[in-house]
């Protein structure tokens, strides 16, 4: 068994429920013990580095200072809080002058990062901890008819020096987590191209035109599914299904999942334990897949 | 009120203004090669952005245009090209602090203000709503935790940024 503190983020409580109760429900079969603590803030991503990069490393820092308190590393479902706060983690730690600024601002909340832990994706701990030999051996269900779309997003790879979490052009992290459940992961044009969602709310036609051509290329690759780790880009990919069909009259029908939702049913859990009507489009295509 | 050390920056020319920021640092070592744009999903669908030309315009010292207009807004924050580029430009970090001096002249889009309430009065910046508090019961999910507000608040004065926040407000 290994511990880690549980960073939620705001979009998965607030929107994505399924996310957490399929992670909630896998991780700890997996050995994956997972510990929410007090007093945790939003993780400071895009949008608040957008206002002020200064204010967002010292909110991630103070997070990271929690988990020190706490004696454990952090581990993120969702890729914008593990980018926020893996990009905190290791630039303090490598820059003196940098921590000692950030520091100054700590202070005046109580709070010295010290750099003694470490922030995690899931994927990383479900890699290292778990090992891909045991998730063989712990999947029950046959997923060998089901072609999958892996998108990792983009703050699970980039920046890449800072993340330290795959090779940004050639990722194998992902894709092998998912063949060891049995299913194909399939290759589609532009695999590691954004989903465009983080202008959602600024720039909505741009956002829509960019998740339409994720969607185009994993149909013409003949996906049934599109697996995802980033509550943004589900958001993107799935509700912004809904959109293109509105604005290009265009009907797809991609069932997207979360990694953790595909790993609790390759695990033989109950799709009826997994909160599955959250998703906009309906899962049938995979679910009749797995046997 | 300004400070000192803001009078000083101010008075430098554009590119040394985003230099001397954090983020911006690395942006002297463009050479214009185009890396950036190429790799760009944004610049593919549309003109309306281009990281390359955002780069060149600031490093012109069209202060006034890049500020204003809509472009520095446009970049996803995917990092493609950041990852890409021979010169190691950080271009997605020089196109936040280009937001950070925007948004301190007071030109902050609506969506990122509604980020900004939400993040000064619950910590979260997605707000949860009753329904899925009462989801969470019938699912069986812990409460959540408290959010540590008021360590932040104390971040957020210290840094300045609820001074910004004020500042929009009273414009608004």
């Amino acid at each position: 068994m290994t511990t880690y503190a549980l960073f939620l983020g705001c979009t998965i409580p607030a929107r994505q429920p399924h996310y957490e109760l399929s992670a909630r429900k896998v991780l700890p079969k997996l050995g994956i013990e997972l510990v929410d603590l007090e007093n945790m803030t939003c993780c400071a991503p895009p949008p608040l580095q957008s206002i002020d990069l200064e204010t967002s490393l010292a909110i991630a820092a103070y997070n990271v200072c929690l988990a020190e308190e706490a004696d454990l590393s952090i581990v993120t479902l969702c890729t914008g809080c593990f980018e926020s706060l893996a990009i905190a983690n290791t630039m303090l730690k490598e820059n003196e002058k940098l921590k000692e600024r950030v520091n100054k601002i700590l202070s005046s909340a109580g709070k010295e990062f010290k750099g003694t832990k470490d922030v995690k994706h899931y994927l990383q701990v479900l890699l290292s901890d778990v090992g891909l030999d045991r998730l063989k051996k712990e999947t029950s269900k046959d997923l060998s008819k089901l072609k999958v779309a892996s998108f990792s997003g983009c703050h699970a790879l980039r920046p890449s020096h800072l993340l330290k979490f795959d090779d940004s052009e050639r990722p194998r992290i992902f894709d092998s987590l998912i063949e060891a459940l049995g299913s194909k992961s399939i290759w589609y044009r532009n695999k590691l191209k954004c989903c465009g969602g983080l202008l959602r709310g600024y720039a909505d036609d741009v956002a829509l035109a960019i998740a339409r051509e994720k969607i185009v290329n994993t149909t013409k690759a003949g996906a049934d599914c599109i697996v995802t780790l980033c509550p943004f880009c589900f958001l993107t990919l799935d509700l912004g299904q809904m959109l293109i069909k509105t604005t290009f009259h265009e009907e797809y029908n991609m069932p997207i999942l979360h990694y953790t939702e595909l790993l609790s049913l390759a695990l033989g859990i109950d799709s009826k334990e997994l909160a599955l009507d959250f998703h906009k489009i309906r899962l049938d295509k995979v679910l009749n897949k797995i046997s | 009120m300004t400070s000192a050390k803001e009078e000083k920056t101010h008075a430098l020319p554009f590119s040394k203004e985003i230099k001397h920021r954090l983020g911006g640092e690395t942006i002297t070592l463009c050479y214009q090669c185009g890396t950036c744009a190429s790799s760009c999903p944004v610049a593919k669908i549309t003109e309306r952005f281009n990281p390359r030309e955002v780069i060149k315009q600031s490093l012109l010292g069209d202060r006034q245009a890049i500020l204003s207009g809509e472009a520095i807004w446009l970049c996803c924050s995917c990092y493609n090209c950041q990852e890409r580029c021979p010169q190691k430009v950080e271009i997605a970090d020089v196109i936040y602090a280009l937001r950070n001096i925007a948004i301190k002249k007071g030109n902050i889009p609506n969506i990122y203000s509604e980020f900004a309430a939400g993040l000064m009065s619950e910590g979260r910046i997605v707000p949860i709503s009753k329904f899925l508090e009462k989801k969470r019961v019938d699912y069986g999910l812990p409460p959540l935790k408290p959010t540590g507000l008021d360590a932040l608040k104390k971040i957020l004065s210290c840094t300045g940024f609820d001074r910004i926040w004020q500042k929009k407000e009273e414009a608004s």
